[in-house]
């Protein structure tokens, strides 16, 4: 297991995709954590893009203190959907480029090279999540810095808590991901169908839900999306109206939790179960 | 051939169907551990099919395998295999030095015998270049060198010589005469019938899904045959045939008559009688190739208007 994991590792580190989709997760960070309001705070509580608040509140907003509110905040949706494509294209690959077969005859069953790529997908997120906490840490130490502002840290239990969520979150999307490749046999349907799931069709379904069928909340409140958010809320304590699109309150942190995990489960579940059983062509 | 007499592949029934589409039906085949076994048919005949039930990769809808003893596909098996399924299949984006060391890691193979295999397909020099520049011929050294890996007891090599130069096939057959001599079991699949007779003890041909044939080469080589080249051709194929009662088939604008070499005189008579002017005929000793066409050709395919 560890010799399959290893090559999995050395696959990911070298696929310049995987940097490609961490970078573009960082730098989205990076834009709507820091850059953007910012660009408010230096230019006066008229500016728009603060719509109003006051300018020791948007820097508040910058500072060490919510550096975790700032690292895992986009998490739900929009690193949700690169952290899907990963797990699309990794999975999905070994299809559009027959290297199953290779991978397949070599030594190991199935369900360990498969739960190989797993684990090495887990550790790109990880590599991915400490990523963008060190750069918006070091975005905070900065602006905090140059503003004078506090540099007071939250715990490291409350750190911690909130890295491990935001993994959980990106994980989940990216089993969700891998399990589409492996029932679809492809990359490209895969990306596609996840993406406007998870930019589209979850939130439309929530307020379709909330406005016109509210005794159907509960099933829209099972989804990876509505849990996805309710977790960032839970680990992050941040206020309802900072948070940004996705985090919300929908269900408790426990919750939201052990939703997301029998989401991890059921994915890799599939996705194992499928493999194992199909003939590879 | 260094063979033991010990089966070291054998399938019984080998049956695969997709849908109502028969892809393999009923295959009973007998590798011998030693040996260097040709499996030939033509395309679409069941090749690939049979050589992928045989690691694993899909399962038979009826039938049974036995690889090394075991069963296809199991983590005991394939550790003593080595193969190379239709094209060599690899990371694009990974050079063939580091497709081949995360090959080893999944085998869990020492990383020295990544460069062993390397040096042995002569791909030593190209080894950092990525997998999607090399030529056809460079991924499918890459591909052998890949099935060598785990320095296996059974080696499956689907056209192993596809792509190649004149060069590399040459350099390949050697390689494939070298694991035979060095008591590994080869079971080779190809198109290359000349090839396949130069490297294998025995051959086994598939088509329309069933065997049709288990020959040793050695055999065949002895076989005699008369070729014909007459006119009209139709008329010297009908009457040997059907008046001599022989097996003909038609190979490259000739006749080839499956007959004693010393009836020659009595074949040209009959001919002669029926009105057929033939223009040459000599006896030759029976090729793999014209096996392989009697036995993939039925009489009703053979055009000879």
């Amino acid at each position: 297991m560890l010799g399959s994991y290893r090559a999995e590792v050395l696959k990911l580190r070298k696929r310049s995709a995987v940097w490609v989709l961490f970078g573009a997760g960082l730098v989205l960070s990076l834009i709507f954590g820091y850059l953007l309001p910012y660009l408010g705070y230096v230019t006066g509580e008229d500016n728009p893009q603060v719509d109003g608040i006051p300018r020791d509140q948007v820097l508040a907003g910058m500072l060490p203190a919510r550096v975790i509110d700032n690292t895992i905040g986009g998490y739900p949706i929009f690193a949700g959907a690169l952290a899907l494509v990963l797990g699309a294209i990794v999975i999905g690959g070994e299809y559009t480029w027959g290297t199953l077969k290779t991978i397949f005859t070599q030594r190991p069953g199935r369900a360990k090279i498969l739960g190989a790529q797993f684990l090495g997908l887990a550790t790109m997120i990880a590599v991915w999540v400490v990523g963008i906490f060190i750069t918006c840490a070091l975005c905070s130490i900065g602006i905090a810095a140059a503003e004078d502002g506090s540099s007071s840290w939250p715990g490291i239990l409350d750190i911690l808590q909130g890295l491990a969520g935001g993994w959980l979150v990106l994980m989940t999307w990216c089993l969700a991901g891998a399990a589409l490749a492996v029932a679809f046999r492809n990359v490209a349907l895969p990306i596609g169908l996840g993406v406007v799931w998870i930019l589209g069709i979850e939130t439309l379904l929530a307020g379709a839900v909330n406005s016109l069928l509210p005794d159907l909340k509960f099933l829209s409140n099972a989804l990876p999306g509505a849990n996805a958010g309710s977790l960032v809320f839970a680990v992050t304590g941040m206020a309802t109206g900072d948070a940004p699109p996705g985090v919300r309150d929908a269900v408790g942190g426990g919750r939201a939790l052990a939703t997301l995990l029998a989401y991890c489960l059921v994915f890799a579940g599939v996705a194992v179960w499928t493999t194992r059983r199909r003939d590879v062509t | 051939m260094n063979t033991t007499g010990v089966p070291l592949v054998e399938v019984i029934g080998l049956t695969k169907r997709y849908g109502d589409t028969l892809a393999v039906g009923g295959v009973d085949l007998t590798v011998l551990a030693g040996e260097v076994y040709g499996f030939l048919g033509p395309n679409g005949a069941g090749k690939t099919t049979t050589l992928r039930m045989l690691t694993g990769l899909i399962a038979p809808t009826a039938g049974t395998i036995k690889v090394l003893g075991g069963r296809p596909g199991s983590p005991e098996v394939l550790g003593k295999t080595g193969s190379m399924i239709e094209s060599p299949a690899f990371y694009p984006y990974l050079s063939g030095l580091d497709n081949l060391r995360l090959l080893a890691e999944y085998a869990e193979v020492a990383r020295a015998r990544v460069d062993e295999v390397l040096e042995l397909v002569d791909l030593k020099e190209r080894a950092r270049d990525r997998f999607s520049q090399y030529s056809l011929g460079m991924k499918q050294r890459l591909g052998v060198a890949a099935a060598l890996l785990k320095d296996p007891e059974l080696v499956i090599l689907d056209e192993p010589t596809n792509g190649l130069d004149p060069a590399g096939m040459r350099d390949m057959r050697r390689l494939i005469r070298e694991l035979g001599s060095e008591g590994r079991t080869v079971l080779l699949s190809s198109h290359l019938l000349g090839e396949v007779q130069q490297i294998c003890d025995r051959v086994g041909i598939i088509d329309g899904g069933k065997m049709v044939a288990e020959h040793n080469v050695e055999e065949l080589r002895g076989e005699q045959e008369l070729v014909i080249r007459a006119q009209p051709l139709q008329a010297a194929y009908d009457v040997l045939a059907h008046i001599l009662g022989v097996k003909v088939h038609l190979y490259d604008e000739t006749l080839r008559v499956q007959v004693d070499p010393g009836r020659a005189a009595e074949v040209n008579r009959v001919l002669v009688e029926a009105g057929v002017a033939v223009s040459e005929l000599h006896s030759t000793e029976r090729a793999l190739e014209d096996l392989f066409f009697e036995l993939t050709t039925s009489e009703e395919k053979v055009d000879v208007g």
